[in-house]
This record gives C-alpha cells, structure tokens and sequence, in this order.
C-alpha cells in the first residue's frame, strides 16, 4: 500500500481499538458490550494486517499469542461461571458481587467482568482466524 | 414501520436473487453484502442498536474474507452443461419450496400481529431484569445472567471453529 | 404480516441456492443468506410497537421497551455465523488448492 494509506491506518488503528475497548466496558450501561467490542477490537489488528501487507509483524508469533490469549479468557470464564457454585447459593453463573444502583460504571456485579473476558475472547479467536487464512496464503505461494 | 422494513427486505431479496445467479463471483459476493448491510437498518429501525453495531463489523470482516479467497482462485463460475442431476435437484428444490409454503401458512396463523408481541417471557425479563441483575441494558443482563448457558456454549463453538480452522490450514507442522 | 411472508420468501431463496447451485461459494453465500433471514425473522418476532431500545433510564422508567429475548439470542448467531462462515471459507479454499475448481460434480469425478 502507499505511504498515504500506512500514515492514515497508523492514525486510526488506535482509535478504533479504544474505542472497542470503550464499547466492552460500557457494555452493561450503553448498546454494545462483550461480542460488539471484541469484533471493533479485531478489526484493528485486520486493518493494521491489510495495510501493512503480511511481513509487518512476525505473523506466526502473532497467531501462538493470540491462540493462548483466546484459551486463557475461555477458561477465566468458565472460572468465574463455576465461582456461583461455591459462594452464597450454589448456583451454576450466580451474580454474587453486589450490585451497585444501576447506570453507574461500577455496578451490575459479574456482568462487566463477563464482558472484559468475552470480548479478549471473541477479538482473539476472530484475529486467530483472519491470521491462519493469512499465513495460508503466505505458506502456499513460497 | 412496516412499510419501511417491507421495502427493505424486498431489497434484501433482489440482492440474495443477483447474488445466486450472477456469472461473477466477486459481484456475487459484493450481492451477498447488499442483503447484510440491509439487514443492519432493519435491525436499526427494530430498535436492537446492539445487533446493528455487531452486524456491521461481522458482514465487513465476511465480505474481506470471501473476496480474499475469490481473488486469490478463480472469478468465474464455470458453465457445464446441465445434466440429469441438476434438472433432479431443480424438480427437489422447487417440491421442497412448495411443501415448506404450505406448513409456513399454517404456522402464520398462530404469529402475532406485527409490532404486537405477546411473549410470555418478556414481560418477566422487562419488569424484574433491572433488579436482579443491576444492568441498565436489559440485553446484556439477558445474555450473561439469565441466559448464561448460552453464552458459554457460545464461547465454546467459537473455541471449536479456531481450533478446526487451525487443523484445516495447517500445512508444516509446528516445532 | 407481510414482513414475515417476505422474510419467509429470502429464506426460501437461500434455501433454492444451497440446492441447486454447484458452486462452493454460490454455497456459502447462500448459506450466509438464510441466516441473515433467519435473525430478521428473530428480530421481528420481539419488536412492539411505539417500543424503544431495552436500554434502562432510571430517571424516566416508565416506558414500552422491546423484547430483550430474541436480540439476545441473535447477537451471539452473529458471531458464531461468522466463525462459521470463515471455517467453511477455509475448507473451500483448502479444496481449490488440491483440486483446481470450485465445481463440486468435478470434484465428484477427480476422486480416488
């Protein structure tokens, strides 16, 4: 790509990544939350991949990181879904931290921690994937 | 309101026609974008801002995705001549067409009126998610309190499809 | 009521894609649209009239909200569809490289 389209992606990128990282905290108070922000977060990493063109970062290190990170938010998901069983009632996905007045950004118990952990999950697993057709590509027309 | 969505679901439909039958399979795929960009108004005009925001994102990274592996193989959708099986799956689809018609008329007639719902469910959700899950939006409460078995085996398909697209596309072994 | 027949008649165009057609991305586009039809169709079923977004303002709480169930359904059908979608995308794509074609009756014939 031309110097013109780098200089542009390199100006927003970061701006869109905020602003997915802006959408999952707000989740529980505004539209959006854990699946919306998590796919405005991969498609940054996809324009600074599409702009740059495949030997900008060394993809295949790339994809093992966020291959790890995806397992990670999964399993601290599963953590805090199995925590209800061990705390208060016992019940399977119980919201036992207390819940605040609602429409403050602290508030609503579990629920914002579930958007932190789904929304790392969803980004990576979507950067996971747009990474393997990438590295496909690349392995393929050596 | 129904009027405006009336029309762009029939929008919706030229495009999905154009996309099945078009020669070129760069303009079928950018056909198969009209129906999902038509999809985010209705979902605007439905009052569900949550979905519009998701849809967006998801039909722009499809639409990279499938004009990636359409320009990286070939455009053209090759002309064979047609043979006993395809006018036996024509005679099959339109006989399928017919038979789900007949059922969906019956079904109609136990729908609600449009822009009259009567779900049992979400008067319950309406009057008590706010308390019990504190979250000023009542989606987000649904999804991951009073509906979180969904989104735990949702998560873990997503888990599922990474791992088979890692398996599928792996070509060298890792060291 | 029209809404529902017109939804019902894009799933039925989708429907007549993934049967007729022989090409793998004719498929996986069709496939694509009869999910699209299938959250209009879940969207539609939760919609009220005079209803806003189910978004809570404690100030003012006395409203007609939208159904919250039916959209809650459908934002997690949209990710995994495309989760979904890509993993077909793959596999077709691994099936040109070996191949050379998109056309599934000559994949038909090349096997063995």
């Amino acid at each position: 790509m031309t110097v013109i389209v780098k200089k542009t992606t390199q100006l927003i990128a970061g701006m869109v990544f905020l602003y997915g990282i802006y959408v999952i905290i707000h989740g529980h108070l505004t539209p959006g939350g854990g699946f919306a922000g998590g796919v405005v977060m991969a498609g940054s990493f996809i324009l600074l991949i599409l702009a740059f063109g495949s030997d900008f970062m060394h993809l295949t290190k790339e994809e093992s990181g966020s291959t790890l990170y995806e397992n990670l938010a999964i399993l601290v998901v599963v953590f805090l879904s199995v925590s209800g069983l061990l705390y208060g009632a016992r019940i399977f996905f119980l919201n036992w931290l207390p819940k605040g007045t609602a429409g403050e950004l602290v508030s609503a118990g579990m629920l914002p921690l579930y958007n932190i952990f789904v929304g790392i999950e969803v980004a990576s697993s979507i950067l996971t994937i747009f990474l393997a057709l990438v590295i496909f590509k690349e392995e393929t027309l050596e | 309101m129904e009027v405006a969505i009336s029309i762009i679901t029939g929008l919706m439909i030229i495009g999905a026609l154009y996309a099945i039958h078009a020669k070129d399979l760069l303009s079928a795929v950018i056909a198969c974008g009209i129906v999902g960009y038509g999809l985010v108004i209705c979902f605007l005009l439905l009052k569900a801002p949550d979905l519009a925001i998701v849809q967006i994102v998801v039909e722009t990274i499809t639409l990279i995705i499938m004009v990636a592996v359409v320009l990286d193989s070939s455009r053209e959708e090759r002309y064979l001549k047609p043979d006993p099986q395809g006018y036996m799956s024509i005679v099959t689809a339109v006989l399928l067409i017919v038979v789900l018609f007949y059922f969906f008329r019956l079904a109609a007639a136990s729908l609600d009126v449009f822009g009259n719902s009567t779900l049992r469910m979400a008067d319950a959700y309406l009057e008590r998610a706010t308390d019990r899950t504190g979250s000023a939006n009542l989606v987000t409460g649904v999804v991951f309190d009073f509906r979180g078995y969904d989104t735990l085996g949702e998560a873990t398909v997503l888990v599922t499809a990474v791992l088979g697209i890692l398996t599928i596309l792996r070509i060298k072994g890792k060291k | 009521m029209i809404v529902y027949w017109l939804c019902f008649i894009l799933f039925l165009v989708g429907l007549y894609g993934v049967i007729t057609k022989r090409n793998l991305i004719k498929i996986a586009i069709s496939l694509s649209i009869m999910e699209f039809s299938t959250f209009l169709f879940f969207t539609l079923i939760g919609f009220r009239e005079g209803g806003v977004a189910p978004i809570v303002d404690p100030a003012d709480p006395v409203k007609t909200y939208v159904d919250p169930l039916p959209q809650a359904m459908v934002l997690t059908a949209i990710v995994i569809g495309l989760a979904t979608t890509a993993m077909l995308m793959s596999v077709i794509i691994r099936l040109y490289r070996k191949y050379g074609t998109f056309d599934i009756r000559e994949i038909k014939n090349l096997k063995g």
